[in-house]
């Protein structure tokens, strides 16, 4: 089959591998209609650790239908239209059984490599360093999906491809970040980054009854997109003291709840060797603009993808104005279902993300008008039916 | 073999930050989100422990609450692992029995142990 791969010296190119096969009794294998960039990978791709290896096949949100499952499974069949959950999780351990999927004990083919990083493994996801416990992607032809009953979800008729691409990462994203900050009603919301994940964190937000959403990005068609499909306010922090603007808009408390979507502030270079050895620390401006900016008592949530570690971060500002910090990396178990179905309701409308649709053979195109933000690229999706120009 | 299933635990140890650090009594441990005679069925062990045969210990106790079991597992001082096993997991014994207590834990709670795809040199050419 054709997929897109990570090539050494930091290019990425669609190559002939080998089909994925059944592995495992509760694995399914996919045959893609729709993968999507995502901001996730670009660190991976500017060499940080974890490392890519050549012909780590990449994309971690897709979807597609079933051609083949194993004789574990018993929730889809060949045919099914599905959305694929990012990350992976086995739906039977204490975490998965206590709504913690996301800290999953089973779904991580390297375990060893996150407990060095991390302290304990933490599950795989689709397109990751395969060295790090990663699954092969889903910018391909097929796509092996293990732990198919509890990773991949029917998709209602209602519902078309564009939007429920989204439901494999970005949405349930969103969600869990309104949720994990206790978004009710009457709660004041403040969003750094709109993306995808930051636009539907907004959205996230006003359907659990915020009574204010803002969100911020140095990005004018982005705020111009979440003005039009969001009931978010606007902020151009180019032109504004972000921390005097919240304070302004929140009769001084400070928003309840401060998401950060943006990731680390990563400035498209590819990083050198010695900073790759040193491990050299990521900046995380918006974090510490939440942390600053949240009200006494309020709620951070970390949604961007740090790999590593990273320098200044406001500890102070955390046990003196009492803040809960939360992170997580969605698991949709749980929420996807929810969401397809608020999806077929036209409640939650995501198609506009995807800007731009692309054959997998511009892979390297695709993920560059993404990462540079050029020609309002929100989300490149790349589809392997689409023929390539040449 | 040593079914320990009162609910007798160990001291609880200063930890060393480094995970792969070997604790004092060099026991490696996993909670199976499982009753320990799910884990230990009849008392025997689970198959990736079998394989290391009486080169290691088994030992297992309630975990709290509703968490299931600690099952535990070291080398038994003064023996080596059977080779091929130590061969497969890059030859140090201490993650040999790591390894196999994580397949354990997966066996008992999923039924089966996450296998990675096989490498294209396994598969021949491409299709
Ligand atoms: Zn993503
Ligand atoms: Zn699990």
């Amino acid at each position: 089959m054709r997929a897109l791969c990570w090539a050494n010296a930091g290019q990425v190119a669609v190559r002939q591998v080998p089909d994925p096969e059944l592995r495992n009794g509760h694995d399914a294998i996919v045959r893609v209609r729709l993968s999507a960039t995502c901001g996730g990978d670009l660190p991976l791709l500017a060499g940080l650790a974890p490392h890519l290896a050549d012909g780590d096949i990449l994309g971690h949100e897709f979807l597609g239908e079933v051609v083949a499952v194993g004789p574990q499974v018993s929730r889809h069949r060949v045919g099914d239209r599905v959305v694929v959950s990012s990350t992976v999780a086995c739906g039977s351990c204490w975490q998965c059984r206590s709504g913690a999927p996301w800290c999953c004990d089973n779904g991580n083919l390297a375990p060893e490599a996150s407990e060095l990083a991390y302290g304990h493994p933490v599950p795989g996801a689709f397109g990751r360093p395969t060295a790090a416990g990663g699954f092969a992607g889903g910018h391909a032809e097929y796509v092996r999906v293990p732990y198919a009953d509890v990773g991949a979800y029917g998709i209602p008729d209602a519902v078309s491809d564009e939007r429920a691409l989204f439901a494999a990462d970005a949405a349930p994203a969103g969600w869990l970040a309104a949720e994990l900050g206790g978004v009710q009603p009457g709660a004041v919301v403040a969003v750094w980054g709109a993306g995808a994940v930051g636009q539907l964190t907004a959205r996230a937000a006003s359907l659990l009854g915020a009574d204010r959403v803002i969100i911020m990005d140095p990005q004018v068609d982005r705020l111009r997109m979440a003005r039009r499909h969001t009931d978010a306010e606007t902020v151009d922090p180019r032109h504004t003291d972000i921390l005097a603007e919240l304070r302004e808009r929140t009769g001084g408390r400070g928003p309840d709840i401060c998401v950060e979507a943006v990731g680390p502030a990563w400035d498209g270079r590819p990083r050198s060797l010695t900073e790759r050895f040193t491990g050299a620390a990521e900046r995380p401006p918006a974090v510490r603009e939440a942390v600053h900016a949240c009200r006494k008592g309020g709620t951070v949530v970390v949604l961007g993808e740090f790999t590593g570690h990273v320098d200044a971060f406001p500890l102070g500002a955390v046990g003196a104005k009492g803040l809960r910090v939360r992170g997580a990396r969605q698991h949709g178990a749980g929420q996807v279902p929810t969401l397809l179905e608020r999806m077929a309701r036209d409640e939650l409308r995501t198609e506009y993300l995807a800007t731009h649709r692309l054959p997998l053979e511009e892979g390297a195109r695709g993920y560059a008008l993404f990462r540079d933000r050029r020609d309002g690229c929100v989300r490149t999706v790349f589809s392997p039916e689409l023929p390539s120009a040449e | 073999m040593l079914a320990r299933l009162a609910g007798a635990r160990r001291r609880v140890r200063a930890v060393d930050p480094r995970p792969t650090a070997q604790p004092a009594g060099g026991w490696a441990v996993v909670t199976v989100d499982r009753p320990p005679n799910e884990v230990l069925p009849g008392g025997r062990w689970p198959e990736p422990l079998r394989r290391l045969g009486r080169a290691v210990q088994v030992d297992v106790w309630p975990a709290p609450a509703d968490r299931g079991t600690e099952l535990a597992a070291r080398i038994r001082p003064g023996t080596t692992l059977p080779g091929l096993a130590a061969h497969v997991a890059g030859d140090h014994p201490d993650r040999v029995v790591r390894a196999a207590l994580r397949q354990a834990k997966q066996l008992a709670e999923t039924g089966e142990v996450l296998r990675a795809d096989r490498s294209p040199i396994d598969r021949g050419p491409a299709g």
